[in-house]
């Protein structure tokens, strides 16, 4: 509740984009509606967070179901990680400090720099995914599939839902890049930057959570 | 997430992106009603049959075999497409009626005006929910046309029914599979919704809308959305690990040594209990989610109506946040029978009665409301009434449902069935007409028929009860739910004039709502002209024509001096104080 709260409060007033309507007070922003202008910046990153609880809650309930499955039986046999999943955490912690030079460089107003950094994250990230791509295809090859083991059968499902909210933090990182070359960000418009920025990095802080959850317990 | 997309001021001008792929919340909001008027109606025809079907089963009906050539051999229907009607009737209510138009239909519509914004914070995440939910309905409407039919499950779909496949039954091969998908689908398109309504209400308020000054109908969207941000989300994980275990091979929910059929079934170690504890920690939440929109749109017409201050607004607030953080914890009572440890029993069915406090709170302020007040007596006004009276009504039974002692006589009797009817069956139906009654003028700038209005609603009333009371009474004699008649039981002979009753109850309210489609279509086209504020009350939506302009006000920007709810204010110099007045 606090947080509302203080979302609440920390309005500012936008200035009024129609001759005649009343000055602005202090205390909140007129109702953006998809306008453009702060209000709608502000509830892009509040709706992100937003996200952000609904991802939590779906891994939350994933590993709470691992968790009881794995205590309930006797049958489970756990899966040894692939080596290449360390190589892949590193690609990922990369791709995410390049986003965030990126970001920093577009404050400063280094458009190029920005694009180039952004590039080379979008592209770490990429290969984040196909290293995965090879993670599962060594288990496959193990002859360790999907319906093997319970542990198994976690170790897909977790790593490829991971991998499904990659491939949507993908698409916004290519949306971003793009919308970057045509000139439509800049150091003033962040927005875009930052929302998709924000998600890469807490995919990348999931990530680190799922390899633990999966090197523990897995 | 996308940031949101830059829409004009002015409205798009062709159909297409007018009416179909519209990014208007109010288009989109009577998209999601309209949705829901159909799926309700769907479901009303599904439940006449099996309501039938009870009392009658060995009636030869033709059109039954036409329907279903072999659920229905000889045009009597099987045990087993009576459940597959039931299972369909159970989600579509559930799913594309309780959940789709309080919140998104009404909420859509409602909460950006009410609130003084020009739009959703969203408004393409907005138009793909809708589109989704639109796509999960027809998923699901294909369970019926596949081979083996719609699901036998129920709407909970429990494991390990709904999870070894077509062995177990027809429905449960590509009918089960579907209704998965579609459900997974659902919560997609509730979570983009959700996602949208509450960075709505945070950020988009009108200068001068502070949360406690959010009409009560906000304040429950608000939490309503919350709930299904969090409750959608488990629900699709446990949807997609059901689905593996039918479609890869997996064992999560299936236990070792099933055999269905006479074949042995190759799967081990999964837990049933599992999915269910999945399923109704998203599933209690998701009794809210039908009920929370009605408590506000009631709190919202009882105070209009009564030309009083809502009795108490700050306790109402904390009632609806505190029944929306306690609907998280009581998702066991579900489970009392499913062999829990009687400590955890204790604890759930504490906690249930716990979360009787806000909701009695909330009644009670209801009443306080009422007491005293200059009351007239609309349509609106009757379908509000009568939301309090079922939830009351409904409610009570529930804190027998609550003690695990008693509970375990009354789980899986229709006792089970007259309460969750009463309450978030019927109760939500009720807030969703009298949001239709009161916002009718609004949407279509012309006045609904209350002669009309009136007869619908005292055929209703009197009609729902007449069902669902005498359910309560069968359930204590005994009588089984998920029963496709009841022909062998000696002990039941004795109960069926209540249910051939029960039966004739249904017929006759269902032909009642005729009465209410003739009303909206009538009123559609010639209604009385509509004022901009025919009800005299207080939020922001009446300060603007009816029906509203596309950008909602104009090109102005409200601005917020009043509570919502400021009738009958001593010394001024109207009986009601419209939020945007001069302070
Ligand atoms: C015309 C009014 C209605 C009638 C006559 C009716 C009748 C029935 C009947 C006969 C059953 C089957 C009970 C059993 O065999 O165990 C049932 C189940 C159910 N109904 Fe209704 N119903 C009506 C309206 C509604 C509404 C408005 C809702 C919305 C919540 C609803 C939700 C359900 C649910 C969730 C089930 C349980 C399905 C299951 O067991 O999986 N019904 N109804
Ligand atoms: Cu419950």
């Amino acid at each position: 509740m606090s947080a509302i709260a203080e979302l609440s409060k920390s309005g500012t007033g936008l200035p009024a984009c129609h001759s005649g309507s009343p000055p602005p007070p202090k205390t909140v922003d007129r109702g953006g509606g998809g306008g453009g202008g702060r209000a709608s910046r502000r509830a892009s990153i509040t709706g992100l967070f937003v996200l952000f609880a609904a991802v939590t809650m779906f891994f939350a309930a994933l590993t709470s179901a691992m968790v009881v499955r794995r205590g309930l039986s006797d049958d489970w046999v756990s899966t040894a990680l692939p080596g290449v999943l360390w190589f892949n955490t590193a690609l990922l912690l990369a791709s995410s400090a390049a986003l965030e030079a990126g970001h920093r460089k577009l404050k400063s107003g280094d458009r190029s720099r920005f694009n180039l950094y952004w590039t080379a994250g979008s592209i770490l990230g990429a290969c984040f995914l196909g290293g995965q791509y090879f993670a599962w295809s060594e288990l496959n090859a193990r002859g360790v599939y999907v319906f093997t083991n319970p542990s198994s059968s976690f170790f897909y499902v977790l790593t490829i839902a991971h991998a499904v909210h990659l491939v949507g933090g993908i698409l916004a990182l290519l949306y971003v890049g793009v919308q970057a070359l045509r000139l439509r960000i800049g150091p003033a418009v962040r927005t875009p930057v930052e929302v998709a920025s924000y998600y890469w990095h807490f995919m990348d802080g999931l990530w680190i959570y799922l390899m633990l959850l999966l090197f523990v317990w897995g | 997430m996308s940031s949101p997309s830059v829409h004009a001021h002015q409205a798009p001008t062709g159909f297409i992106r007018k009416y179909i792929f519209s990014l208007d919340h109010k288009v989109i909001g009577l998209q999601y009603y309209f949705l829901a008027l159909f799926s309700v109606f769907l479901g009303m025809a599904l439940s006449l049959l099996m309501r039938w079907h009870m009392v009658f089963p060995d009636m030869k009906i033709a059109f039954f075999e036409k329907l279903w050539p072999a659920g229905a051999p000889g045009g009597v229907m099987t045990p087993e497409l009576y459940l597959s009607l039931m299972t369909m009737h159970g989600t579509i209510m559930v799913f594309f009626v309780l959940t789709t138009a309080p919140q998104s239909g009404f909420g859509n519509y409602f909460l950006p005006i009410q609130i003084g914004a020009e739009d959703m914070a969203f408004p393409v995440l907005n138009m793909l929910s809708f589109w989704t939910t639109f796509l999960a309905l027809v998923v699901m409407v294909m369970a019926f046309f596949v081979e083996g039919g719609a699901p036998l499950g129920g709407w909970t779909a429990y494991p390990p029914l709904s999870a070894v496949g077509a062995v177990a039954g027809p429905g449960q091969g590509a009918g089960q599979t579907l209704w998965v998908v579609s459900i997974a689908i659902f919560c997609g398109a509730s979570l983009m919704g959700a996602i949208n309504f509450i960075a709505t209400t945070i950020d988009l308020r009108a200068p001068g809308m502070s949360l406690m000054r959010l009409p009560l109908t906000c304040w429950t969207w608000l939490i309503t959305a919350i709930l299904g941000l969090l409750g959608f989300a488990v629900l699709l994980s446990a949807g997609i690990l059901l689905l593996l275990d039918r479609t890869a091979g997996t064992s999560f929910f299936i236990p070792g040594g099933l055999v269905f059929s006479d074949q042995i079934i190759n799967h081990k170690g999964g837990s049933p209990l599992l999915y269910q504890h999945l399923f109704w920690f998203f599933g209690h939440p998701e009794v809210y989610i039908a009920i929370l929109p009605g408590m506000g749109v009631a709190s919202q017409l009882l105070s209009t109506f009564s030309r009083k201050p809502i009795f108490g607004y700050r306790a109402m607030v904390y009632a609806i946040i505190g029944i929306g953080l306690m609907g998280f914890v009581v998702w066991g009572h579900h489970m009392f029978m499913s062999g829990m440890s009687p400590y955890s029993a204790m604890a759930f069915s504490v906690l249930t009665m716990c979360i009787g406090v806000p909701s009695a709170i909330k009644t009670f302020n209801w009443i306080g409301t009422l007491w005293g007040g200059k009351i007239r007596f609309t349509t609106a006004m009757l379908f509000a009434l009568g939301f309090v009276s079922l939830f009351v009504s409904g409610g009570i039974s529930g804190i027998f449902l609550g003690q695990p002692a008693l509970d375990l006589y009354f789980h899986d009797t229709y006792f089970v069935v007259g309460h969750f009817h009463m309450i978030m069956g019927v109760a939500a139906i009720f807030g969703m007409f009298a949001g239709t009654f009161y916002w009718f003028p609004k949407m279509f700038g012309r006045m609904m028929h209350e002669g009309m209005g009136k007869l619908h609603f005292y055929l209703t009333f009197i009609g729902v009860y007449c069902i669902f009371t005498p359910m309560h009474f069968v359930g204590v004699a005994g009588n089984p739910r998920r029963y496709a008649d009841f022909k062998e039981f000696e002990f039941m002979q004795n109960l069926m004039p209540l249910h051939v009753f029960m039966t004739w109850a249904a017929v006759a309210t269902a032909v009642a709502q005729i009465i209410f489609v003739i009303n909206l279509v009538w009123s559609m086209k010639s209604g009385a002209k509509a004022p901009d504020n025919p009800w005299e009350s207080t939020t922001l939506e009446w300060s603007i024509p009816s029906p509203p302009p596309f950008d909602n006000f104009g090109g102005k920007h409200p601005i917020v001096n009043h509570g919502p709810y400021e009738y009958g204010v001593p010394g001024a110099p109207k009986d009601h104080i419209m939020q945007t007045d001069p302070a």
